[in-house]
């Protein structure tokens, strides 16, 4: 191999994990506010770009169904919640909340149907789609259980992971799709050809880790985020109620998500089942962040990318299992790097 | 004067072992009032429970509400506040940001906040001059002070502190009990579980005596800490 090929393969990988950034990023957030390892971000994403390319096809995209089906379900649960409860002065923000605001994407996803409308807009139209997804898929599957152990979310999500790729099936088909390009553009840097898309999912990724930050270290919305994730009784016993930093960091995910879905709908055939893969992949750069860590996180994404960019080169129908098997150095070296930090922690009580 | 927190015939259970029985307590405003009692005695699952951390039954009356419906935000939103033995901080984050979620539920009032940062650190110049600090590697008096200071901005009218002063050195448990005594002016009353009985008989207006999960003795302050059985088994190593 020659330094051309390697940095070709760095450039794609590196393009390829600003996607598992993304997506990592929000796995780590969802799990550190929440305890939830959320499985079915990868179909999330999947789920955007299908969305996505359906409304370029000039289609109803399925996933209208979707967010009326889960938003009412969600509805007639808060609902009896509420009932039970004997709170009913709050039913009509239940109402609002449940009701009216998860449906309004698919009302105008409905009403433009099939007119050609610009591709900045098709791409609003299918990330609002998205939005809704994971936080009522946390009011529907997690809420419920929000004492329940990390092991029984983990099994919970997976069950989420399969009926959310099964619904795919349902509403797009077998059939793989790809949505037409945001550019065609591309430039030559150092005597490599870099596509505009290629640029625009490193931007992405740069730009939203970036904002994230900025969110977590200057809003008092991030911060309680990050205090929920730090010290859950501690956050109760400031007023921060776990439903809503849960919620919130659900809506996150399901924007990051989205967003990953739209950037690699132009460079990839996705199909129903897509997400599975990218969201595990992503899982791998979040272990190596120890699920805490988002800047570790971010690096491991990146590397991921490029790990799986140099194995398809090597060996392209061994390059999954040569990604996943890093997992296992990956965790003999955590678990090594969290066994010296107990005692850093011991040593500050003392 | 009307209470503003009645306790009647509360009890908690964990599983079929009964923590609390039957306790019946009230604070007045103003006041201070302490429960001293061993170790395990069911002070922590007491103030847990008032705070609504831990399923009870009986009544707990707080600003002649019934707030056996209300969550730990609501009874918070009322000026309700516990500050656990535990501590509870946000251990990664920083002095500055552990005081501003204190103020969460008025996290849209700057004018609140900025008054609120001033009062804490004009209680507590220590936590004014480690504002950048992260509250992990605090020692253990700023770490209690830290405490304080988070639950201070949480408009509290009713403080429940729960072994404030644990684990830390004599004149640091000195100056926390200064501050106890001086919450008084702020307005503040204050529900105060401790071990160091002395301190805590020293401090406070009104005093009751929990052991094993019920209450064996109460009164007023200045009467327990004569009251030989007191003496006999909580102030005995202290004089």
């Amino acid at each position: 191999m020659d330094t051309d090929i390697a940095l070709i393969l760095t450039l794609d990988g590196i393009t390829t994990g600003a996607i598992y950034v993304l997506i990592a990023l929000g796995t780590v957030l969802i799990f550190s506010v929440t305890r939830v390892i959320f499985v079915p971000f990868g179909d999330i994403a999947a789920f955007s770009a299908l969305t996505l390319a359906a409304i370029q096809l000039g289609r109803l995209p399925g996933t209208v169904w979707l967010v009326v089906v889960l938003a009412a379900l969600a509805l007639v649960m808060e609902t009896v919640d509420l009932v039970r409860r004997g709170d009913l002065p709050r039913l009509p923000r239940a109402a609002l909340l449940y009701g009216l605001l998860p449906c309004l994407p698919p009302a105008i996803a409905w009403l433009t149907t099939g007119m050609k409308l610009p591709m900045a807009l098709q791409m609003l139209v299918a990330l609002s789609l998205i939005l809704p997804i994971a936080p009522l898929i946390d009011r529907i599957a997690f809420r419920p259980l929000a004492g329940a152990s990390t092991l029984i979310l983990l099994i919970v999500a997976v069950a989420v992971h399969f009926a959310i790729s099964g619904l795919a099936l349902l509403f797009f088909g077998p059939e793989g799709f790809r949505t037409e390009p945001i550019s065609t553009a591309s430039f030559d840097l150092f005597g490599l050809t870099i596509t505009f898309q290629m640029a625009l999912m490193v931007a992405s990724a740069v730009i939203f880790s970036g904002l994230l930050f900025l969110y977590f270290e200057h809003t008092i919305s991030g911060k309680s985020l990050k205090a929920t994730a730090s010290n859950r009784t501690g956050a109760r016993l400031v007023g921060i109620r776990p439903v809503r930093a849960g919620t919130l960091a659900f809506l996150l995910a399901s924007a990051l998500g989205g967003l990953s879905g739209l950037l690699i709908g132009p460079v990839t055939t996705l199909y129903y089942d897509s997400g599975f893969i990218i969201g595990l992949k992503a899982f791998v750069g979040a272990i190596i962040g120890g699920l805490v860590s988002y800047p570790v996180t971010a690096i491991g994404a990146l590397l991921v990318g490029v790990l799986e960019s140099f194995a398809s080169f090597y060996d392209s129908a061994l390059k999954e299992t040569i990604v996943f098997s890093a997992l296992i150095p990956i965790l003999l070296w955590r678990s090594f790097l969290t066994g010296s930090h107990d005692e850093e922690d011991e040593e500050i009580e003392g | 004067m009307s209470a503003l927190l009645d306790v009647a015939r509360l009890s908690v259970n964990y599983g079929k072992v009964e923590a609390v029985t039957n306790v019946s307590i009230s604070v007045a405003p103003g006041q201070i009032v302490t429960i001293i009692g061993p170790n395990g005695a069911g002070k922590t699952t007491l103030l847990s429970a008032i705070m609504g951390l831990v399923k009870s039954r009986g009544i707990v009356r707080y600003d002649g509400m019934d707030v056996a419906r209300l969550g730990v935000e609501d009874r918070l939103a009322n000026g309700l506040c516990l500050v656990p033995e535990s501590r509870e901080l946000f251990g990664d984050m920083s002095v500055h940001d552990n005081l501003l979620l204190g103020a969460y539920l008025y996290r849209h009032d700057a004018t609140y906040i900025r008054d609120s940062f001033e009062r804490v650190f004009g209680l507590f110049p220590r936590l004014a001059e480690r504002r950048t600090q992260i509250a992990n590697t605090l020692s253990g008096g700023e770490r209690q002070m830290l405490a304080l200071g988070r639950a201070l901005m949480a408009k509290p009218r009713l403080l429940m502190l729960d072994e404030p002063s644990l684990g830390l050195a004599p004149l640091i448990v000195r100056e926390i009990f200064r501050i106890i005594a001086s919450l008084r002016t702020l307005g503040v009353s204050v529900l105060l579980v401790e071990q160091n009985a002395r301190a805590a008989l020293e401090t406070a207006d009104f005093g009751y005596v929990l052991e094993t999960g019920e209450l064996s003795l109460e009164g007023r302050a200045s009467d327990l800490l004569h009251d030989q059985r007191v003496t006999a088994t909580y102030l005995g190593g202290h004089t």
